[in-house]
């Protein structure tokens, strides 16, 4: 069990090196020059130099990348080549705004797909069934910014229960940011819960073919007691790793929504960087992602151990 | 036995449809897509308009029938980029010894870490937003899960007596993989293909929905979502329209491949 | 005393397809009854419509009722046959490697079925577990294993410790030590005796192994194409056979072992709903005659007999 753990901090570890220097080595190796193409093409050549000069940028790529990795370690994100303003702060403040969508909709995706998937597989040969089904193979279907504009025609336009777009931070306005959140969390977190719902009815589908559910059923359990209390950590298994993809797919889906609604998270930060041609602060959210999404695998490596013992003793 | 399959029909009917559209659109389209005329702004459906008009007085139908060219031809480089690099990786992956092996999956699964969007995100930022840099994105985006599936199929081919036999014969690695490996997992990729499929043109339409796919005035339906949003409140059919065209399409793919994933393998679906 | 288990008229059909027709079967309070057949025979089925734990589209009809339980059996809803299982019968099945959720301690999979029917405390059913450990020759550290650190062997101990935990009046065993090395198999048949002694449970015993009922049972019931076509005390039916296919079974497994050569019964077991009609056996049959097309009527009292229209034993009788 312990050389698991090891092995995996280890995984984790090199995957996120690696990662950086994928990243680092992407945005300032390939395009040539940030600086200048921060400042543009019309920019003169003193002007750019100067520039590169104050940045750095006229170091050893080695130099910059380990500056820029030990940045990272501090937390320091550097100053940006466009808006001389410091990164790490923007990086964080937006990065708590995407979060609260992510989770928001992560847990939305959970409450539709736990109970939804398990209903389709109990009765994967009923109508009630099929016609989950059917409903979840269209939801996987529609992208999530297609859903946000979706809802926002019904509940807004039509309806106009709930603000359109927008963003609130809670400790503001907790009555408005909950309104707001809504409609973009459900975007994200229906569209993943029917692409979820697949995954926890075949989890389930194959929990119910085994021979210990039979065994729990012969010791007196109804048919949903025995799946609840055997089925569930057995069908968590593989559900976990699908969850691990989605929060990685959420993530990046937040990226779009945050679009659609106009909230200020981390992806309209990463797109207003690809917009204003600012490349330190695109690598620095880019990276931020990935480590966000290499942190959500690695956690799930290790509820694997937590949810099935086999995992602790093998060798 | 052959068992009626509704995926498979449902699915490949939807695909039919789509390349259809697509094929017409080459030489008919009620209108000229991107002729652009003041004089019929923002018309409701119509007979004469029959899913009406956007603010530039195009007509919706035939932007929509052009625009399943941009979502084919994504899709098409997307999947093949992925396939190409994809299938001999995961062949590769399942041929070489455990080591190698090892580390090809690692540098795969690192690549998970990329999802299409974000990498298509980052080729935009630096080579500028256009049509080839999302297919090359979503490309190279998806092909960690070709890799993937292709060498758990080619795992199980490597372990059958014939291999085994060829192997014994003295056959080189080379020849193997191409006679008896690959011949052996092109149903996984044909599944995996359409599945793959699905995802890029979903990517494709949030890459023109931020603006980093096709530019205008080629028609794509990711793009026209993005300038019926200004319109929510006042024609929301303009979001409509190509939205329903993006989940048909997506639908049609993913029920092709769960059709062709049962067909190949009835066993896994609803086994007793 | 009266009898425990009182099937009539049992069938198991899927869609419509006959599975088991017409079972009648009868278990005392405390006997060790035996039901042997080929595989197919439909014995399992029998045993899991007891239970009413068939598959979903499978369906029982008859009668099955229970000593002290007020209610049918077959047919009955979930919520009164979940009082019924794990409590007044229990079940030992055949694939120990798999019966097991791998998932929950060993301990808490056998103080389950006594929490649920509430027939312990939480602290009682703990030191009742442990007893049912060392019933079954396991060591009390068993308790805090998972199924994956133990052996087939060990795991079947397990499934009848935690089937014995309620003292059932009735266990039912399905092919228990089929799936078991046969260095632990008489281990385990004498550890599941010795429970239900201890307890006064009654035992049914489905196997198709001849020798195993012969060590294990004193009544035994022999099922063929889904009927049941002898019964009676172990030594008379396996010394003194009546019914045909008995005959080619005892024959085929040769319990004496007095001839070399191996006999078998001609032809295969036709596979479900494709036995023919009247005597299920007249395809494979070398007695079968034209009187045969006919269902053979019930010949003997309720606990001792046979359906057969050419028995065997009738020259010397």
């Amino acid at each position: 069990m312990i050389l698991r753990l090891i092995e995996r901090t280890g995984v984790f570890l090199v995957s996120l090196v690696v990662s950086s220097v994928l990243v680092f080595a992407f945005m300032a190796v390939l395009p040539g020059d940030p600086a200048r193409v921060a400042l543009g093409v019309n920019a003169s050549d003193e002007a750019v130099a100067e520039l590169r000069r104050q940045f750095g940028l006229d170091r050893s790529l080695p130099t910059q990348y380990f500056d820029w990795l030990g940045g990272l370690l501090r937390g320091d994100l550097g100053t940006s080549y466009v808006s001389k303003a410091a990164i790490g702060p923007q990086v964080f403040d937006r990065l708590q705004v995407t979060l609260w969508l992510v989770v928001a909709g992560m847990i939305i995706a959970l409450v539709v797909a736990a109970p939804a998937g398990t209903v389709m597989a109990a009765r994967h040969r009923k109508i009630s069934g099929l016609a989950l089904s059917a409903f979840s193979q269209v939801g996987v279907a529609v992208p999530a910014f297609l859903a946000g504009i979706l809802l926002i025609v019904v509940f807004a336009v039509r309806l106009g229960w709930l603000p359109a777009n927008g963003w609130t931070p809670p400790a503001q306005d907790p009555a408005m940011f909950l309104k707001q959140l809504i409609l973009p969390a459900l975007s994200l977190g229906l569209v993943q819960g029917a692409v979820l719902t697949r995954y926890v009815r075949s989890a389930v589908l194959e929990v119910l073919r085994e021979d210990y559910l039979r065994t729990a059923r012969a010791k007196g359990l109804r048919p949903f007691q025995a799946l609840w209390r055997h089925g569930l950590r057995n069908a968590a298994v593989p559900v976990v790793t699908v969850l691990g993809l989605q929060l990685a797919t959420l993530l990046i889906g937040a990226v779009v929504v945050e679009r659609v609604f106009v909230i200020p998270g981390l992806g309209s930060l990463l797109l207003d960087g690809v917009s204003n041609r600012d490349l330190l602060l695109v690598q620095d959210v880019v990276m931020v992602l990935v480590i966000a999404v290499l942190l959500v695998n690695f956690v799930v490596d290790l509820l694997y151990v937590a949810l099935d013992p086999r995992l602790r003793t093998a060798s | 036995m052959k068992r009626l399959n509704p995926s498979l029909i449902a699915g490949g009917v939807i695909v039919a449809v789509i390349v259809l559209m697509a094929l017409v659109s080459f030489v008919w389209t009620p209108y000229d897509a991107t002729l652009v005329s003041p004089a019929s702004r923002l018309l409701e459906p119509s007979w004469s308009h029959w899913f009406g008009t956007d603010k530039f007085g195009r007509d919706i139908l035939s932007q929509i029938m052009v625009g399943s060219r941009t979502t084919l031809f994504v899709g098409v480089v997307a999947v093949g980029v992925a396939a190409v690099i994809g299938v001999p990786l995961g062949i590769l992956a399942a041929m070489v010894r455990r080591w190698p092996s090892e580390v090809i999956m690692r540098a795969n699964d690192l690549l998970l870490a990329f999802p299409a969007l974000l990498l298509a995100i980052m080729f935009g930022a630096v080579f500028g937003a256009s049509t080839l840099t999302a297919m090359i994105a979503i490309g190279i985006a998806s092909v960690p899960s070709f890799a993937r599936v292709i060498r758990s199929g080619a795992l199980q081919v490597m372990r059958t007596e014939y291999v085994l036999a060829a192997r014994a014969a003295g056959r080189q690695p080379f020849p193997i993989a191409l006679r008896h490996v690959l011949p052996n997992v092109t149903s996984l990729i044909t599944v995996q293909a359409s599945v793959s499929f699905a995802i890029a043109v979903l990517a494709e339409a949030a890459l023109s929905f931020l603006g980093y796919g096709t530019p205008p005035p080629t028609p794509s339906w990711g793009r026209m979502l993005q300038e019926s949003q200004e319109f929510l409140f006042s024609a929301p059919r303009l979001a409509i329209f190509p939205g329903i065209a993006i989940a048909i399409a997506v639908l049609g793919f993913n029920l092709l491949g769960d059709g062709l994933r049962d067909r190949f393998d009835p066993k896994l679906e609803d086994r007793r | 005393m009266n009898d425990v288990l009182t099937v009539r008229g049992l069938s198991v059909t899927v869609r419509d397809t006959a599975l088991v027709s017409d079972v009648d079967l009868t278990v005392g309070a405390g006997e060790r009854v035996g039901l042997i057949g080929e595989s197919g025979s439909g014995k399992s089925l029998t045993a899991l419509s007891i239970l009413g734990l068939l598959p979903e589209d499978v369906r029982a009809g008859g009668s099955v009722r229970l000593d002290g339980v007020d209610h049918e059996l077959v047919g009955a809803d979930e919520r009164r046959m979940s009082r019924v299982r794990g409590r007044d019968i229990a079940m030992v099945f055949q694939e120990p490697m798999t019966a097991l959720n791998p998932t929950m301690r060993i301990g808490d999979q056998i103080t389950e079925s006594m929490l649920i029917h509430r027939s312990r405390t939480k602290a009682a059913a703990r030191t009742a577990a442990a007893d049912l450990l060392e019933l079954v020759q396991l060591p009390t550290g068993t308790l805090r294993a998972y199924p994956h650190q133990l052996s087939g062997g060990q795991r079947q101990r397990v499934v009848l410790a935690l089937a014995l935990a309620n003292d059932p009046a009735l266990l039912i065993c399905d092919e228990p030590t089929t799936a078991l090395d046969v260095t632990v198999q008489a281990l385990v048949l004498d550890l599941i005796v010795r429970g239900v002694v201890d307890r006064s449970s009654a035992l049914l015993f489905i196997t198709h192994d001849l020798a195993v009922v012969a060590t294990v049972c004193e009544r035994v019931l022999v099922m063929y194409g889904g009927r049941v076509v002898e019964a009676g005390p172990v030594n008379e039916v396996f010394t003194r056979p009546r019914h045909r296919y008995t005959e080619g079974l005892l024959a085929a497994s040769d319990l004496e072992s007095t001839s070399r050569r191996l006999t078998t019964i001609p032809g295969n077991v036709p596979p479900a709903g494709r036995f023919p009609s009247g005597c299920v056996f007249r395809t494979r049959c070398a007695h079968a005659t034209a009187l045969c097309e006919e269902t053979p009527a019930w010949t003997g009292s309720e606990t001792e007999g046979f359906a057969c229209h050419h028995p065997a034993g009738v020259a010397d009788a």
